[in-house]
C-alpha cells in the first residue's frame, strides 16, 4: 500500500475533469445500476463527488470509494448522456489506476493478469487443456443457446449457465494468414479477441468466409495478446501497458488498412482506451497508439461502410427467421455505432429484425462486474431477457461476446430457446455454398 | 457514526436502508446547486409510505432535521441537508397508484419519476403538461414543493395548476387530507395549495392527486430569427395582443445561438442577435390558423428568416436547439451557475438589456436563454468555482441581476425555488413582515423547526 498523500495527489491530477461536473444528476435517467439500487454512490454524479471528496481530505479512508467506484458497470451511459459532456469513463479508470496503485492487486487478479494475459501462448495453452476437461465438472442444459451449469455446486460459477469453452479454439483450427489484397482493394489486420476465440469461434470462422467471399486481404498473426480491457478496469495499468506493446509488436508496422474486430468492447478499448491510457508508454509508442486507435473498426462498421455492404433484394427462400438486436454499450455508446450492424442483418433476406424495447440498455455483463456483482448483474439481465423475450423473435443478435456470454446465461436460466448470433454470422450464412 | 441512532432507524426502515457510512453521508451532502456540501447523519430509504410516516415522527421525536430527497435535483439548495440531520429518500415510493381516464385524474406517490408519469399518461390518451428541464429524472413530489414549471407555463399553466390534493404526514407524523378527486372541491382549508413550492418546510407528501388534461390533437413549432433583440420582443408581445397562447414561446441570447451551434451544429444562424422558438398547438384548423399568424406577426416585426417545420423530424430540429442550450452552455467552463430571475414579459428587453451591462461590468461570460412568452429567463453564468477571485465577482453580479428582476416588477425565482441560496434576497422582494408571517406558520407547524431548516425564510 502506498502513501494517501501520493493518491490524494493523483486525484488532484484530474481535477479538470472531476469540476465538469455541475452536479445536474440527469445520469440517474440512464444508469443501469442505479435503476436497481437507487444510491447516489452507484450514479456517475454520486462517485464523481466521492472522488473530489476524496481528492480534498475530506473523506479520509479511500476503502468505501473504491467500493462504490467498483460497482460500475462501464456501460457508457452516464457519458453519453452528460449534459456537460463530462468524461464519466475515462474518470473511472483512471481512479481505479490509482486506487489500485493505492491497494494493490489483489493476488487472485495478479494471477490472472500478470501470469496469463501477460502470456498469450501460456493462456491459450491452459485454457486449451482446461476444455478439455471442462465435461467433467459441467454439463449442457441448454441446447438452443449451448450454454452449461456446474454439475456440482462451484463457488466460481454459482447458478450461471455460461458458454463453454469451444473444444478447439480458433487459433487451433485456423492457420495464420497474410494474403493480399483481393477485388476489394482492401486488406485488414483481424484481431479476433480471447472470448470469440475460445469460445465463440465461429465468429471468427464467419469473418473469415465474409473476407474470401468480399476479396478482402487478411492479416492475422497468433499469439494476439487480449485487448486490455479486463486489467484496466481492474486499475492494473502495467498489465495493460504490456498488453498494448505485445499487440503494437504484432500489428504495428505491418501493411492493412483497417483494424478488425468482431469484439465491441475490443473495438471500444483499442480505439478509446489505448491513446488514453498509454500515456506512461515511450512517445514513439503513443504516436503509433493513436495511429492504430485511428485505424480500428467493429466488423460490421468495416463491411457495411468500406466493402459495401447492403441490403439484399429479391424475396427470401423458405421460412424467415425473426431476429432482435442487443446494441453494446461498447458499440452504441461508447462509438456510436447501431446501423451497421443491423444493416448487416438486413443484409440476410432471410431475416426479419424485430426491435425490442431498449434494445440499447446494457445487458448488465460490465466484463468482471457481473463476477463481482453477480446478484446486480443478473437483476439487470433480467430486463434485458424480458424485452427479448417479448419481441417473440427466435434468435438475438449482438455484436459483443460478452453480453452474448450475458444475455446466454439469463436466456438459458429463464428456460427460453433463443439461438445468439452475431450479425456477421448471419451474413455469413448467406455466403455458405457460394 | 452514531450506532444508537442507526439502529433506530433501522427497526423502521429495515437494515439495508439506512445509509450512515461515511461516503453514504457524504453522498446525500449536496444537490445540483452551487452550494457548499453539508452532511448528514444518515440517510434512510423508506419502502413504504408508513415507515416514511414513522421517519417523520422520530425525527421530531429526537428534534433531528429532516430533508426530504427525490432524485436531488434541486438548483437553489432545497435537498442540501442541515448537518447532523436525516435524508429520507423517496426513490422506493416510485408507485403510481391510479390513472383515471374518465375522470382525468391520478394518485401517484411521492417519488414517482416526472417524466415516466407524463409517459404513462400519453399512452392512456391523456396529458400531464408541466415538463421542467429535469423531468427525465425529477420527482413529482420534489416538482410539488418547488413548484416546478417549464417549458409550457405560458399556455398550459405550471405544476400548482395541476395539484388537486394530497396526504401528507405532519411533523408528528400523521397522515393529512386536503383537496379531493374531483374538480371542484370547497372542503376545508386549501392545504395543498400551501405545501406546493413549500420546499419541505410544513409536511412530507405522501400521496399526490394529480390534474389531467387531454392532449392538444395538433401542433407546429418554428424558428424565427432577429437581428436586433427589441425586435423579437416586439414579436413577443404581438403574438400576445394578437390573443394567440403559443404552448411554448422560447428565447436565446446571441452567445447561446453561437454555443449550440458550435456544440451542435444544428444549423443555427450565428450572426443572429435573438432567436425565439415557437410551437402553437391545439385542434389542427385553429393549429393552422395560428401558425400563419404567428408567422405574420414575427415577418411584421422584422424577423429576418423563419423556418416552420413542417414534419415531425423538422420539429424535433427545432427543439433539439432549444434542449442543446444548457448542454452546450455547460461546457464552456468547469462551473455553471443557472439563474431563473423572472420579469414580467414585457421587460425582457430591459432584463436582457441589463444582464448584458451585469457581464461586462462584472468581466463574466453569461449565456441568456429561456422562456420568453413568461419572462422566465435563465441568464446562465460561465464560471470556475475554483477561482475565488472570480467567484466574488459571480456573487456580485447574482446580487446584481436580483435587483434589477425586482425594479422591474419581477421575481427572484420563475421555478427553481428559494431553498437556502435565496433566502438572504427574500425580504427585498416580500418584505419583512411576510418573513415573519411565513416564520409563524412554520413554528405553528413544526414547533422544534425539524422540516427542512433554513429553506426559504432563512435559519
Amino acid at each position: 500500500m502506498s502513501e494517501l498523500r501520493e493518491l490524494v495527489g493523483l486525484l488532484r491530477q484530474i481535477d479538470d475533469q472531476l469540476v465538469a461536473c455541475m452536479r445536474c444528476g440527469m445520469c440517474q435517467a440512464v444508469c443501469p445500476l442505479y435503476a436497481e439500487t437507487g444510491l447516489e454512490g452507484h450514479v456517475a454524479r454520486g462517485k464523481i463527488a466521492l472522488l473530489e471528496c476524496l481528492a480534498d481530505e475530506v473523506i479520509k479512508d479511500p476503502q468505501g470509494v473504491k467500493e462504490r467506484l467498483d460497482a460500475c458497470l462501464l456501460c457508457g451511459s452516464c457519458q453519453a448522456n452528460c449534459p456537460s459532456g463530462v468524461k464519466a469513463l475515462d474518470i473511472f479508470l483512471k481512479a481505479r489506476v490509482f486506487l489500485t496503485g493505492y491497494y494493490g492487486l489483489p493476488p487472485i487478479k495478479r494471477a490472472i493478469f500478470r501470469g496469463l494475459l501477460q502470456n498469450p501462448r501460456l493462456f491459450d495453452s491452459v485454457l486449451s487443456i482446461a476444455s478439455k476437461f471442462q465435461g467433467i465438472f459441467t454439463r449442457p442444459v441448454n441446447d438452443a443457446i449451448g450454454s452449461s451449469c456446474a454439475r456440482v455446486f462451484s463457488n466460481l460459477i454459482g447458478g450461471r449457465h455460461f458458454a463453454p469453452l469451444a473444444d478447439r479454439p480458433f487459433h487451433e483450427t485456423a492457420c495464420e494468414r497474410d494474403t493480399p489484397r483481393g477485388v476489394s482493394g482492401l486488406k485488414v489486420a483481424f484481431f479476433y479477441g480471447c472470448v470469440v476465440d475460445k469460445m465463440f469461434p465461429h465468429i471468427a470462422e464467419a469473418a473469415m468466409t465474409v473476407f474470401d467471399h468480399h476479396g478482402v486481404g487478411v492479416y492475422m498473426p497468433h499469439g494476439q495478446a487480449c485487448c486490455g480491457i479486463p486489467a484496466i478496469s481492474s486499475g492494473d495499468r502495467q498489465t495493460f501497458e504490456q498488453l498494448i506493446i505485445m499487440n503494437m509488436a504484432l500489428f504495428g508496422d505491418k501493411d492493412f488498412d483497417v483494424l478488425v474486430t468482431p469484439c465491441a468492447s475490443c473495438t471500444s478499448t483499442i480505439k478509446k482506451i489505448w491513446p488514453m491510457m498509454a500515456e506512461g508508454l515511450p512517445e514513439l509508442t503513443r504516436y503509433r497508439v493513436r495511429e492504430m486507435a485511428a485505424k480500428v473498426k467493429d466488423i460490421s462498421e468495416f463491411l457495411v461502410q468500406d466493402v459495401g455492404v447492403s441490403a439484399m433484394a429479391g424475396t427470401p427462400e423458405g421460412p424467415c427467421v425473426t431476429v432482435t438486436y442487443h446494441d453494446p454499450c461498447h458499440l452504441k455508446k461508447s462509438l456510436g455505432i447501431s446501423a451497421e450492424p443491423r444493416a448487416l442483418i438486413a443484409a440476410n433476406p432471410r431475416y426479419q429484425l424485430i426491435e425490442m424495447q431498449g434494445a440499447d440498455s446494457c445487458c448488465g455483463s460490465g466484463g468482471s462486474f457481473t463476477l463481482q456483482h453477480y446478484d446486480l448483474s443478473k437483476r439487470i439481465g433480467k430486463h434485458k431477457r424480458d424485452n427479448i423475450v417479448a419481441t417473440g423473435a427466435s434468435a438475438v443478435a449482438t455484436s459483443c461476446p460478452a453480453c452474448m456470454m450475458q444475455i446466454g446465461d439469463m436466456l438459458s436460466q429463464a428456460g427460453d430457446k433463443l439461438v445468439i448470433r452475431h450479425p456477421v454470422e448471419i451474413y455469413a450464412e448467406t455466403l455458405a455454398g457460394r | 457514526m452514531d450506532n444508537h441512532l442507526s439502529q433506530k432507524f433501522e427497526e423502521i426502515v429495515g437494515k439495508g436502508n439506512v445509509l450512515a457510512s461515511e461516503v453514504d453521508r457524504h453522498s446525500y451532502s449536496y444537490d445540483a446547486a452551487v452550494l457548499p456540501p453539508k452532511l448528514p447523519a444518515l440517510a434512510v430509504r423508506p419502502e413504504t409510505a408508513e415507515a416514511l410516516g414513522r421517519v417523520v415522527k422520530t425525527c421530531n421525536e429526537l428534534g433531528l432535521p429532516l430533508t426530504i430527497r427525490g432524485s436531488g435535483t434541486n438548483l437553489s439548495g432545497g435537498t442540501i441537508p442541515s448537518v447532523g440531520g436525516v435524508v429520507a429518500l423517496t426513490g422506493a415510493l416510485d408507485k403510481i397508484i391510479e390513472i383515471n381516464e374518465a375522470d382525468m385524474y391520478a394518485v401517484v406517490q411521492t417519488g414517482v419519476i416526472t417524466a415516466k408519469f407524463a409517459t404513462e399518461v400519453a399512452k392512456r390518451g391523456l396529458f400531464y403538461p408541466p415538463d421542467p428541464g429535469s423531468q427525465a429524472v425529477s420527482t413529482i413530489g420534489g416538482n410539488v414543493a418547488e413548484n416546478a414549471g417549464g417549458l409550457r407555463g405560458l399556455k398550459y399553466g405550471v405544476t400548482k395548476d395541476y395539484v388537486m390534493g394530497m396526504s401528507l404526514y405532519d411533523v408528528n407524523g400523521e397522515l393529512v387530507k386536503t383537496g379531493s378527486r374531483t374538480v371542484k372541491c370547497v372542503t376545508g382549508m386549501n392545504l395543498h395549495g400551501l405545501m406546493v413550492g413549500s420546499e419541505g418546510t410544513l409536511g412530507v407528501f405522501n400521496e399526490i392527486i394529480l390534474k389531467l388534461v387531454p392532449p392538444p390533437k395538433a401542433s407546429k413549432a418554428m424558428m424565427a430569427i432577429f437581428d436586433d433583440l427589441g425586435k423579437a420582443s416586439e414579436a413577443v408581445a404581438a403574438i400576445i395582443a394578437a390573443k394567440i397562447v403559443p404552448a411554448t414561446l422560447e428565447y436565446m441570447d446571441d452567445f447561446t445561438i453561437k454555443t449550440v451551434e458550435d456544440f451542435a451544429h444544428a444549423g443555427l444562424p450565428t450572426d443572429a442577435k435573438a432567436l425565439l422558438l415557437i410551437e402553437v398547438d391545439g385542434h389542427p384548423a385553429q393549429v393552422e390558423d395560428e401558425a400563419a399568424e404567428v408567422e405574420a406577426i414575427c415577418k411584421r416585426a422584422g424577423a429576418t428568416g423563419i423556418q416552420v417545420a413542417k414534419d415531425a423530424a423538422e420539429r424535433n430540429k427545432v427543439w433539439e436547439a432549444r434542449r442543446a442550450a444548457l448542454s452546450a452552455l455547460a461546457r464552456v467552463r468547469p462551473t455553471t451557475v443557472l439563474e431563473d430571475a423572472t420579469v414580467p414579459r414585457s421587460k425582457i428587453p430591459q432584463m436582457v438589456r441589463s444582464l448584458e451591462e451585469i457581464a461586462a461590468k462584472y468581466r463574466l461570460t453569461i449565456g441568456t436563454f429561456g422562456h420568453a412568452g413568461d419572462g422566465n429567463l435563465h441568464p446562465t453564468i460561465l464560471t470556475d468555482k475554483r477561482d475565488h477571485e472570480e467567484w466574488k465577482r459571480v456573487e456580485a453580479a447574482i446580487d446584481e441581476i436580483f435587483d434589477v428582476a425586482l425594479s422591474l416588477g419581477g421575481t427572484l425565482s420563475g421555478e427553481h425555488g428559494i431553498g437556502t441560496a435565496k433566502s438572504k434576497y427574500m425580504a427585498k422582494e416580500v418584505g419583512v413582515s411576510s418573513i415573519l408571517y411565513a416564520k409563524r406558520l412554520k413554528a405553528a407547524l413544526d414547533p422544534k423547526g425539524i422540516l427542512n431548516p433554513g429553506k426559504i425564510t432563512g435559519e
